[in-house]
């Protein structure tokens, strides 16, 4: 029954290296799927490439329907993981300020910290930024964000429970959307392309 | 040249990336983060530098004082030198090791780091006050269907669409 170091199964130190091995493999994909290059991420904002978009809600539904069938069978009590908790109100202004971030810097935390390792100067800045930005945030937090930053709180919030419908449906219509979304960006990236040369 | 330009199928980077976030939540209940990491380095410098000053401010205190029973904490660090680990892999591998910066084609060198100097800064302060980045708070918490992950999805893909055409010049 999962998950196993929360719940006492597995020590410290093993759950350390565990840690250390899934970065691995998530570091090796995400330099795999090209999340080093800027330009193939912004280019989910402007048509000519939606590789962002398409691993990131591959990822995210393989997840959650895999997530779904162990809690459902027993393998795992999401209830006992480091569940994220709902803060509507600095989530949704943090992601606003975020999103001003992603258009102008071009990477998110983790894939600039990728593209920086494998020597890419630009993401060297950006991550360079965000410590900067980490820095002023702490400093300024109890003057201007500590209220903010705790408002909204709505505590562990499930987005189906929320909507009133189960969790399998909710997944069956995000799997839905989703599967129409790829469609939709295929045809999309095609005509974006062929009208300019994008060189990547 | 040719052989730096083949990336791996997106949906099956995807696939592969979900089979590891289970991993994550099922061995150590968490998610797949990095602003958290991020946010040690600069809690650890400060305590390093000023550690009176950490354990009295607010937003140091409670990270300061239980430094030991945070195991969360260090989890995350050790998954992203797994990350910058498996990043130098992936690349070497597919010969992509290599210092360049790369940028929109109508924007100077100069311009590029600027923009991503800001872009890095607004990303450190978004990611506090948001509970997470994108991967951390949103990927991770739209797996186990989190309202915050949600949100937060709507927040940054929808802002970025909305913003998109004011910056265009940047990259297209």
């Amino acid at each position: 029954m999962g998950p196993l170091f929360p719940l006492g199964v597995i020590g410290d130190e093993l759950n350390m290296l565990i840690g250390f091995l899934i970065g691995i493999g998530f570091g090796f994909l995400l330099e795999a799927a090209g999340f080093t290059n800027t330009r193939k991420l912004a280019g989910v904002f402007y048509g000519y490439d939606f590789v962002v978009l398409k691993v990131f809600f591959s990822a995210a539904i393989t997840a959650a329907i895999g997530l779904y069938l162990m809690n459902h069978y027993g393998l795992i009590d999401i209830d006992a993981t480091f569940y994220p908790k709902t803060f509507w109100i600095p989530t949704l202004i943090g992601g606003g300020i975020m999103a001003f971030g992603f258009i102008t810097g071009g990477f998110c935390p983790v894939t600039s910290i990728c593209a920086a390792v494998t020597g890419k100067i630009d993401a060297m800045i950006f991550v360079l930024g965000a410590i900067i930005g980490i820095f002023g945030y702490a400093f300024t937090y109890e003057s201007m964000w500590e209220e903010l930053r705790n408002s909204g709180a709505m505590g562990r919030v499930n987005i189906a429970e929320w909507m009133g419908i189960s969790d399998g449906l909710f997944i069956l219509i995000l799997t839905v959307v989703a599967a129409i979304i790829f469609f939709a960006v295929s045809i999309i990236q095609k005509k974006v392309t062929a009208n300019s040369d994008y060189q990547l | 040249m040719e052989r730096s330009k083949t990336y791996m199928n997106s949906y099956l980077a995807g696939m592969l990336i979900g089979l590891f976030m289970i991993a994550a939540y099922y061995f150590s209940g968490e998610g797949l983060g990095a602003s958290g990491a991020l946010k040690s380095v600069v809690v650890a410098t400060v305590d390093v530098v000023n550690h009176d000053y950490a354990k009295e401010a607010s937003f140091f205190a409670a990270r300061v004082q239980n430094e030991e029973n945070s195991p969360a904490k260090s989890w995350l660090i050790f998954e992203v030198l797994g990350v910058i680990a498996g990043a130098i892999i992936s690349a070497a591998f597919a010969g992509r090791l290599k210092m360049e910066i790369i940028k929109g084609p109508n924007i100077t060198n100069k311009k590029r780091l600027i923009f991503a100097l800001i872009g890095g800064l607004l990303f450190g302060v978004g990611s506090q006050l948001g509970r997470g980045c994108t991967s951390g708070m949103v990927m991770s918490g739209m797996g186990v269907l989190s309202l915050s992950g949600f949100i937060g999805l709507m927040a940054i893909f929808g802002g970025g669409y909305v913003l998109a055409y004011f910056f265009r010049k940047l990259w297209i």
